[in-house]
Formats: structure tokens, C-alpha cells, sequence
């Protein structure tokens, strides 16, 4: 018997025509991912050709996944209760999809450039692609895992996908051992769930954490997994990873790593939190509390010392995910809404941020010292302009897009009446400013560098300009969004009790 | 009278700004384009600040030419509307910022278009601060304000930008994201952020305490008061002329203006507790900053440390809650709004001959520059308040203010008085008298028909308003009455909740 979930998700018990409707986009990307590979074992040089062809496929599922939503589906739980095809899974795996999306289109040019053109590279963005739609709409603690290891395999192999350079395998055996250790924990705590919780499936845990909300075994479990999970989302004290690898992976990757890996990580963790385990708020809150703070104080100060520019962001990305935490403590379907909308804008932003980071090549080498940006201004305004406003976006400073994600946050946090704890939020933003502010020192005040390789690559400089026009220009409308991240955040959050 | 003018002022310069973007060609022609756009972008939005000034009703109670649109979901829209403390603000920033544009006309050489547009851009976010309705969008043209300025002392500014740059950034986002998480919490307890229906909301005296602070903290930087006051004058040494005068013409009031619209009638009980408080800080920002101004070497550094010492009487008038007292306040604003930019004009004058900041370069001036001479000589006399420029009447009026609720403050605000005059003459002595002993100092020339065209508007306003001053104190009258009678009914519900209390 399948479990009536909170959320009033209707179950499917047979495999049907609207089964096969819900599960499209999963079917899709995993049909393209074969097709491809067996095509890339005929014709391996065809690589524009394999490009073209995933990226047909990731945009047509994500046109799929919202195609249930136009027709009027809800929420719809299928395989027992496995998996869940709702409107938060929906806004976050377009999400995703754009993500990878932009990961193949900033790719094409570095690939060729340092002769990694290898038809393996779209099939694992693919794979990684599916296993993050999972992960999304993972219901119960084994597809959890399960998705959960297919896409970190394939960002295994892609933070090693320049198998002659040093960092990069480097970079990739790192996160292959930490990523298994972390692995090895979260199973360990699902295990422990199961067993005191007597089923694998959120909504009968859920139920289990709503009986008994202090029971040892229970919150045992749930550490273990949090854990875990903060892995995986590169909180403070499980970052360790994080600036290691995003500098010694190929930078589309670390793009890949910054954008779509960490939102379903996000998505996952919130799943599990808000869709399992939201009778436990009071044990999971106090460690959601440490994590951010954590990493909303390790990312701003940590971040000060770095000059290589990837080190920086990934500092930077382990501060923004402190910020979405604080929003998860306030544990309400506000706080959901904010997650979900700075996810977008963070996405953005940093999708932006890399693309201008593939440009910074010198003399077909890439180069990535923020030194390298000194003077930018001079050599090529546009782009200078373009990343400053990313920058300050970044920073939260209005009225770029970026404040706007920052103020949903920490009015969430304050509506749930924890003002220190949005205070300490602000003031860590303020010290975070400051290494957003010396990059855009070094491109607008400093004496110019060495000229950097001139133009950008037309992609890069198109995702570039979208991604700060975006930021730019926000303010004018601000409310879409914010009414799309409370569509997706309503399907999630229980009514209030 | 829907016609959406505040937002056309607000955003014409924007728009301005996007047209100097779009400049391309030859880098010459690409200058003067972008300065003549700058120019007239500004003199037609000075224009229409103009229109509205003339159109305000000077008698009516509340906000006029208000807008009203949803913006950010829930309560928090966008609104826009002024009132009798706003208006004459958003006319001395459109006013003030063609003379930026023209006294930056050959001073500055490099990147011409961007300084325009950040000037442009820069313009934008004051006069929104004025216009704004809504918490939310107040913030957010408060805290945009920095991106400009940033770039204006971080580009065009002198040896120690960067570190003059950073320091202002970081100052003013420290204080005002205190503010924004006051904001906040403001939100959460009354579900809205509009301004005109929080000076209706009565909140506990212990809400009012903290969120004074806040408010403060952020209101307190950008003013700013005695002890977070360091940012400015490194700010004010590192910028170029034109953004010197509009961090002192401008800016600064950017910190009276919101301890006016929001502490003083939102949180009246707060504001009676912390009196003393301000009063003792404004007291040690009028005489110790004087006495710093005394021992300046810096021409600059002086007018930073005087300025300091003006916003003084700007928060002891706001504090002593009274008619006198915010009237002064507002007019001292207005006042050091055009007498300390026309000094830093005056100071910009001088560089751009000598290129120094020094008072030793200078000595004799007068023999070269009669006509600077005079000029300077009614901008310092105006600062020290001498009767007849407009100084004298923002001076006197918060001294009166205050002398009826503590006379002891009042004198030491007076003292003051004496050391300003102490330093400007000192000042003008040095660089003025005292025959030409710098070989650059005498082959000087006089002031150039551009400078002025600069400083002569500057010149009537001081005269002007010293001599006849009502027309900008009948147009706020009403609404400073207005903050006043808020301020009074909140402390009198506060004194009748603790009789009625248990």
C-alpha cells in the first residue's frame, strides 16, 4: 500500500500512459545518453554533431517536465512510492536542465582547445543530467542513494576528464574518495532510518518522525544522512573539497559542479528535510543552524586570501549555500520560497561568472589568477562591465539581482523569528563584499595586465551578457520569479500545523 | 496629476545614461558627446524637479504625486511620492548635478564616457532615495547609491583611491544592512513596508529601541557622526572634484534625510531615550572635528573635517524635537548642500591649476585670482555662519532648537561656531593672503567663464536664502510639523500605555 503523503500526492500503481508522461524527461536522457554512446563508439569524431544532439535532448526534457503542469497534473507519486513527480521537482529540474545546458554550450570551445574533444564529455553530462532529475524527485532513501551515486560517478569521471593534467586527476580522485567516504556515511544513516523508522519511504518516515520526533535512533539516522548531504552540498565542515576541486577540474565542469550539482544537492537535501523529516525540525534545525553559519563565516573569510580566480568562486559557493540554509532553518514554506528563488539567481550568476572565467586565456593557455583580470576595463569593457555587475550581484548589493535573493532569505529567517541569526547573515555578506569588490578593483582601478586572448568565444560572450543583463535589470520585475519559486515551494511545504 | 513625474525624474538620467552607452567612434568625439548628453540629460531633469517644485503644494499635508505599483509580491510595492522634506532635496541633487557635469568639463580626461555615466546613473539613485515610498525601495536606491560612487573615487581619484574607495564601500554596507535587517523585521511585524502606513503603526517601546539602532547605525555612517566619521575625509582627499561635491551635497544627507522620515516620527520613544546620547555625540563631532579641521595640511581633508562638524548641528536640530530645531536641521542640510560643494568646487578650481592639495603651496593667491578670491571668501563666511548667508540661518536655527531643551548644549553648539570661524579663516589666510611665494602661485590665472557659470548659482542660493529663507522654510513647515505632531502622539501613547499598565 502506498502511504498518503502530506502534500495530498496522488499515487500511480500500474505503469500507464500518464506514468510514461511523468517519467518522460528521466526516459529521454537516458535513452539520448545510450543512443550516444553507442553512436560515439561508430563516428567518435563527430563532436559538434554530439553536442547538437544532447543538447536537443536536454532542452527537449525540459520542456517535458513542464508539459504535466500544463496539463494540469499535481503532485503524483509512482513505483511504490519511489518517486515523486511534483512542482517543486518541476522547477528544479528545468533549473537543472538549463544548468547542463549551459555546461555543454560553454564546454564546446575549451574542449577544442585543450584537445579534450571526446564524445564522452555530453554523455556524462547527460547521465549526470538524469541522476540529478532523480535526486530531485527521489522519494524514498534508496533512490535517494541511488541517484545520488549516478551522477556523482559521472562528476567523478568529469572532474578527471583532463586525464593528462595533474590537478585534474587530482581533483578527481579527491572527490572520488571524499564523495565514497560521504557516500559511505549517508548509508550508513539510511540504514539506521530504516531501521528505526521501519520503511525506506519519506512519507512513512515522515509519519515514523512525526510519532516519536525525539527518538534516538531516528535523529541518529538523520544526522548520519544530513551529513552526508552537506557533502554533497559543500557545507561547512564537509567543504573540504570544494575549492580543490573546482580548481583542478576543466572549468566547464566546475561550472557543471556550481550550478547543477549543487542545485539538486539542494534539492535533495530540502526533499529530505522538509518532505521526510519536517516533524524533526527542532533536531535538524540546530544542525542546519551550525552548518550555516559555518559556511556563511568560512566562505567569507576563507575566500579573502585566494588568487586563483575557481578557488574563489568555490569559497564563494560554499558562503551561498550558508545563505540558503539560513532560509532552510526558518523551516517554512517562506523560507522554501527562498531557497528555491535565490537557487535561481545564484545559478545565473554563476553561470555568468565561469563563462567569463573560459575566457581568461593567454596565449592558448588558460589562465586563472585574478591578477590575470588586472586592468580588464581597458582591453575589453564589455566584459569587464558584464562581470563586474555579476560581481556585485554576487556581493548582494541592490539593486542587482542578487539583493533580491538575499533579502527573500533573510526576511524568511527574520519571519520565523530569528533575527541573530540574520544579523550574523548580513554582517558575513558584508565581509564577503569585500573579495567581490577587490576583483572588480583589479578590472576597473588596476594598471592592465597582459592583454587576454581576444574575442570571446560568441557563446560565452552571449551567455555572459544574458547572464548580467539578468542581474542588471531584475529590479524591474522582480515578482515572476518570486510567484514561479512559490509555485514550486507550495508542493513541498506542509500545510502549517 | 498622475503623471508618473517623480519617476520620470528619477529615471531620466537613467535613461540619459543608456544614451552615453551607446556612444561609439572616435574617442574624442565620443567625450564631448558624452559630456554635451550629460549636460543636457541633467538640465532637463533640473527642468523638471523645477516643474514639480513649482506644482508642490506647499500647504497640503502628506505625500504628493504619488505612485503606486505592485513590485515584489506581497505588501511590498513600488511607491513613489514627496512631501515638504523630500521635494527640496530631490531640487538641490538635480540642481547640483549639472555643475558636477561642468565642473568635471576638462578636469577630467580619461574615460570620459563612463565618468557620465556614472554621474548619470549616480543621480538616478539620490533622487529615488527622496522619492521612495517604501522601505524596500528606499533601500534599494540607498545601498545602489555605493556602486557609482565606488567607481567614481576607486577611477578618477587621487593617489589613495583604492583604499579610500574600500573604506567608504565597506563603512556605509556595514550600517545600512543593519538597517535592512531592521527592515525586516519591520515587515514581519506589520506585514508592510509602506512608508505612509508606518507613520501610522505605533510599535512597542522595545521594538523602537532596537530598531532605532539599526536605523541609526546605517543613518549614522552615511552622515556621518563622531566616531564612524574616518570614511569621509579619505573619501573626500581621494575623489575627484565633482564627486566631492556630491558625496558633501548630497550623500551626507542621505543620513539627516532618514533619521528625519524614519526615526524621529517612527520611533518616537527611542528618539526621546537616545537624545542625549546624539545630542553628547553631535557636540563631540562639532568641537573635536573643528579642532582636527584646525590642524589639517590638506585643503580637502579641512572641508571633509568641517563637514563633519555641520552635520553636527544637522542631528543635535533633528534630536531636540521641536519646531526651531527640524526646521534647522533640514535647512542646514539644504544649505551645506550648496555652500560645501561650492567650496570643493573653489578647491577644485585651485588643482586643476596647481594640482595640489597643500595649504603650504599656496600663499598670495589674491593678487592672481581677485575674482576666486571673492568668491571664496562669501563660501567660507557662509560656512562659518555669518549673518546674511544662508549658513548663518542652518546654524542658528538648531542652536535656538536645542536651546529649549538643553541650554548647555546649545553653548557648546555655539563654541563650535567660534572654531569654524577659526579654521576658514585660517584656512583662507594661508592660501589667500600673504603675497605669492610659489613660483606657480603667480602665473596663475582668474576663474574661467565656465567656473563662473559654476559657482555664480552657487553664490545667489547662499546670499539668497541668508537674506530671505522663507521659501524653503514655508515648504516644509507643514511637513516637519507633521513628523513633530507624529512624534509627540507617539510619545504620549507610550506614556499613557505605561499609566494605563499594570
Amino acid at each position: 500500500m502506498i502511504p498518503a503523503s502530506p502534500v495530498g500526492l496522488s499515487a500511480l500503481e500500474s505503469l500507464s500512459a500518464t506514468s510514461l508522461l511523468l517519467l518522460f524527461p528521466e526516459l529521454l536522457l537516458s535513452l539520448a545518453a545510450m543512443a550516444l554512446l553507442l553512436f560515439g563508439a561508430f563516428r567518435p569524431e563527430a563532436m559538434r554533431l554530439f553536442h547538437r544532439l544532447a543538447l536537443v535532448a536536454l532542452l527537449l526534457a525540459a520542456l517535458t517536465v513542464l508539459l504535466p503542469a500544463w496539463l494540469g497534473f499535481g503532485g503524483v507519486v509512482l513505483f511504490g512510492g519511489a518517486f515523486v513527480a511534483d512542482d517543486f521537482s518541476r522547477y528544479m529540474k528545468c533549473l537543472i536542465l538549463l544548468a547542463s545546458v549551459c555546461a555543454i554550450f560553454m564546454s564546446r570551445e575549451y574542449l577544442a582547445r585543450e584537445r579534450l574533444q571526446r564524445f564522452e564529455y555530453p554523455v556524462l553530462i547527460l547521465l549526470a543530467a538524469l541522476g540529478m532529475c532523480l535526486m530531485v524527485s527521489a522519494n524514498d532513501l534508496i533512490l535517494l542513494y541511488l541517484s545520488l551515486e549516478l551522477q556523482g560517478l559521472c562528476l567523478y569521471v568529469l572532474a578527471a576528464f583532463q586525464r593528462d593534467s595533474l590537478r585534474s586527476s587530482e581533483a578527481g580522485l579527491k572527490y572520488f574518495v571524499l564523495g565514497a567516504l560521504s557516500s559511505g556515511i549517508l548509508l550508513y544513516g539510511c540504514s539506521l532510518l530504516y531501521g528505526f523508522g521501519g520503511s525506506v519511504n519519506f512519507a512513512v518516515l515522515s509519519q515514523a518522525a512525526a510519532a516519536q520526533p525525539q527518538h534516538l535512533g531516528l535523529v541518529f539516522g538523520l544526522v548520519f544522512v544530513l551529513a552526508g548531504l552537506a557533502f554533497k552540498v559543500s557545507a561547512v565542515p564537509f567543504h573540504m573539497w570544494t575549492p580543490d576541486v573546482y580548481e583542478g577540474a576543466p572549468t566547464p565542469v566546475a561550472a557543471f559542479f556550481a550550478g547543477a550539482a549543487k542545485l539538486a544537492a539542494v534539492a535533495l537535501l530540502l526533499r529530505f528535510v522538509i518532505g521526510g523529516f519536517f516533524p524533526m525540525l527542532a533536531e535538524w534545525r540546530q544542525i542546519v543552524i551550525a552548518l550555516s553559519v559555518a559556511s556563511m563565516a568560512l566562505g567569507a573569510f576563507a575566500a579573502i586570501g585566494q588568487h586563483n580566480i575557481k578557488r574563489l568562486m568555490a569559497y564563494s559557493a560554499i558562503g551561498h549555500v550558508g545563505y540558503m540554509l539560513t532560509a532552510l532553518v526558518a523551516g517554512s514554506a517562506a523560507g522554501l520560497r527562498a531557497i528555491l528563488f535565490y537557487l535561481a539567481l545564484y545559478l545565473v550568476m554563476n553561470i555568468g561568472v565561469f563563462c567569463a572565467i573560459l575566457a581568461m586565456r593567454r596565449q592558448e593557455q588558460a589562465v586563472e589568477r585574478i591578477d590575470d583580470l588586472s586592468g580588464l576595463h581597458e582591453r575589453q569593457p564589455a566584459m569587464a562591465f558584464l562581470l563586474a555587475i555579476l560581481l556585485f550581484s554576487l556581493a548582494g548589493v541592490p539593486p542587482l539581482a542578487g539583493f533580491f535573493g538575499k533579502f527573500q532569505v533573510f526576511l524568511a529567517v527574520v519571519e520565523a523569528g530569528l533575527v541573530p541569526l540574520a544579523v550574523i547573515g548580513v554582517l558575513a555578506s558584508v565581509v564577503a563584499a569585500f573579495y567581490y569588490l577587490r576583483i572588480v578593483k583589479m578590472m576597473y582601478f588596476d594598471p592592465p595586465a597582459e592583454v587576454l586572448q581576444q574575442p570571446m568565444a560568441r557563446e560565452l560572450f552571449v551567455l555572459l551578457a544574458l547572464a548580467g543583463l539578468v542581474n542588471l535589470l531584475f529590479f524591474i520585475h522582480p515578482g515572476a520569479l518570486l510567484a514561479a519559486a512559490q509555485w514550486g515551494a507550495a508542493a513541498l511545504m506542509p500545510p502549517v500545523i | 496629476m498622475n503623471v508618473l513625474i517623480l519617476s520620470l525624474i528619477t529615471f531620466l538620467p537613467l535613461a540619459g545614461a543608456i544614451v552615453v552607452c551607446m556612444a561609439q567612434g572616435e574617442a574624442e568625439a565620443v567625450a564631448r558627446n558624452a559630456r554635451y548628453a550629460a549636460l543636457w540629460t541633467t538640465l532637463v531633469t533640473l527642468f523638471l524637479a523645477l516643474f514639480m517644485w513649482a506644482r508642490f503644494d506647499a500647504n497640503a499635508s502628506g505625500f504628493q504625486f504619488v505612485e503606486d505599483f505592485a513590485w515584489l509580491g506581497g505588501n511590498i510595492r513600488y511607491r513613489m511620492g514627496v512631501d515638504g522634506i523630500s521635494a527640496p532635496f530631490i531640487v538641490l541633487t538635480a540642481a547640483l548635478m549639472p555643475l558636477c557635469i561642468l565642473a568635471s568639463w576638462t578636469s577630467i580626461r580619461k574615460r570620459v564616457k563612463e565618468y557620465m555615466i556614472a554621474f548619470l546613473v549616480l543621480e538616478t539613485l539620490l533622487i529615488g532615495v527622496f522619492c521612495a515610498l517604501d522601505l524596500v525601495v528606499f533601500y534599494l536606491f540607498f545601498e545602489g547609491s555605493l556602486i557609482p560612487m565606488f567607481f567614481i573615487i576607486g577611477i578618477w581619484g587621487g593617489a589613495r583611491r583604492i583604499y579610500a574607495t574600500f573604506k567608504f564601500f565597506l563603512y556605509t554596507f556595514l550600517g545600512s544592512v543593519l538597517m535592512l535587517v531592521a527592515i525586516m523585521v519591520i515587515y514581519r511585524q506589520t506585514g508592510t513596508t509602506s512608508i505612509p502606513a508606518l507613520l501610522q503603526y505605533v510599535f512597542s517601546p522595545e521594538a523602537q529601541m532596537w530598531l532605532w539602532l539599526a536605523f541609526f547605525a546605517a543613518f549614522m555612517v552615511k552622515l556621518p557622526m563622531w566616531p564612524v566619521h574616518t570614511w569621509l575625509p579619505d573619501a573626500h582627499v581621494e575623489a575627484p572634484t565633482a564627486g566631492s561635491v556630491i558625496l558633501a551635497g548630497v550623500l551626507l544627507k542621505l543620513g539627516g534625510y532618514g533619521l528625519l522620515r524614519f526615526s524621529l516620527p517612527m520611533f518616537p520613544v527611542a528618539s526621546e531615550q537616545f537624545a542625549m546620547p546624539v545630542f553628547v555625540l553631535s557636540i563631540i563631532a562639532i568641537l573635536y572635528t573643528s579642532l582636527v579641521a584646525l590642524a589639517q595640511e590638506d585643503v580637502k581633508k579641512l572641508i571633509a573635517y568641517s563637514s563633519v562638524a555641520h552635520m553636527g548641528y544637522v542631528t543635535m536640530g533633528i534630536f531636540s524635537a521641536n519646531a526651531q530645531g527640524v526646521q534647522g536641521a533640514l535647512f542646514q542640510m539644504l544649505s551645506h548642500g550648496w555652500i560645501s560643494a561650492a567650496l570643493f568646487l573653489c578647491v577644485g578650481i585651485l588643482y586643476d591649476r596647481t594640482h595640489s592639495r597643500e595649504i603650504s603651496a599656496y600663499g598670495g593667491v589674491v593678487e592672481r585670482m581677485p575674482l576666486f578670491a571673492f568668491a571664496l571668501m562669501t563660501f567660507s563666511l557662509a560656512n562659518v555662519g555669518l549673518p546674511g548667508t544662508s549658513g548663518f540661518i542652518g546654524e542658528i536655527l538648531p542652536i535656538v532648537g536645542v536651546f529649549g531643551v538643553h541650554a548647555w548644549v546649545a553653548a557648546l553648539a555655539a563654541a563650535g561656531m567660534i572654531l569654524s570661524a577659526a579654521y576658514m579663516l585660517y584656512l583662507y589666510r594661508r592660501v589667500m593672503f600673504g603675497g605669492p611665494v610659489h613660483e606657480t602661485i603667480k602665473n596663475l590665472a582668474d576663474m574661467t567663464p565656465r567656473e563662473m557659470a559654476v559657482l555664480l548659482p552657487l553664490l545667489l542660493a547662499t546670499i539668497f536664502f541668508g537674506i530671505h529663507p522663507s521659501p524653503i522654510l514655508d515648504a516644509l513647515a507643514v511637513s516637519a510639523d507633521q513628523i513633530l505632531l507624529r512624534y509627540q502622539e507617539g510619545i504620549a501613547v507610550a506614556a499613557g500605555a505605561v499609566q494605563a499598565g499594570p
